[in-house]
């Protein structure tokens, strides 16, 4: 009886930590395998739709409107990462567990303000501009991060002829 | 997301709007928000916060307060008797713990 207490003790002081870092490694990057593989197809299919960073427009541009168009999206690191990033930042250097969570994110913010526009029936987006913002912490203590905001916005055009 | 839900008033972040002419200014325009976080999203985020992912609470959460910041920002303009707001810009401040001030601004003016 004793052992078996001894041997539940053991289990909730390091086994279930543990046991929550490899599911949270496991379930995170499946997580972000999908993520990348659905934003690769979605930018296949937005290929050819104009998005510019250029705050004039080009002057071959025959434009009837314009709307402004956002997209944005909060986004969190798995456990198992934010353990190998604390670690990592104790030491300093490249953290590399969080450059494909930034990249994603704005990628997916990018795409949505994209098929948002295309959606709303306009032909091209320029004057895009993006932004970062950390979120409130996940914890009182000042610690830990709730997500990472990234926010795409432009000018949405429609064109009044098509080119040539 | 459709920022124009009026379709009177022509929203843009560049200096003007593209293919008509800036006749009148009317100065700058503001509309902001204060929104808290909710509690059963927030337990959500927790949550989804151990496998990582988007947090769709949030982005719902941040994206309705930027509307609604925006459709402010629309209706100062209007009321000024403008017909458009150019060089809208966006940007989030943190007053106190959990609560978050998100604000857009942009001149009105008038286009012809």
């Amino acid at each position: 009886m004793e052992d078996f207490l001894q041997t539940l003790e053991i289990f909730f002081n390091f086994g279930l930590p543990l046991l929550i870092l490899m599911v949270a490694y496991f379930v995170g990057s499946t997580i972000e395998k999908r993520h990348f593989k659905n934003i690769c197809e979605r930018e296949d299919d937005l290929h050819g739709f104009p998005v510019v960073s250029f705050d004039t427009m080009p002057e071959d541009w025959n434009v009837s409107s314009c709307n402004m168009v956002t997209g944005s999206i909060v986004i969190s690191l798995d456990y198992f990462k934010r353990v190998i990033a604390g670690l990592r930042g104790l030491i300093g250097g490249r953290i590399k567990t969080y450059e494909p969570l930034l990249e994603r994110a704005r990628r997916e913010a990018l795409l949505r303000m994209t098929e948002s526009a295309r959606e709303q029936g306009y032909d091209a987006v320029f004057n895009v501009r993006l932004e970062t913002s950390r979120l409130a912490n996940a914890r009182r203590d000042g610690k830990g991060t709730a997500g990472v905001e990234m926010l795409a916005f432009g000018t949405a055009v429609k064109f009044a002829s098509r080119f040539g | 997301m459709d920022l124009n839900q009026t379709n009177t008033i022509a929203i843009s972040n560049t200096e003007s709007i593209p293919g008509r002419k800036i006749v009148e200014f009317y100065g700058v325009v503001t509309g902001n928000t204060v929104r808290a976080k909710h509690v059963g999203r927030d337990i959500m985020a927790g949550l989804k916060n151990i496998v990582g992912g988007e947090l769709k609470g949030y982005t719902e959460l941040l994206q309705d307060s930027r509307k609604e910041a925006t459709s402010r920002m629309i209706e100062q303009a209007q009321s000024m008797g403008a017909n458009a707001v150019v060089n809208v810009r966006f940007a989030t401040s943190s007053i106190s713990q959990g609560a978050a001030e998100l604000f857009a601004y942009g001149t009105a003016v008038r286009v012809a």
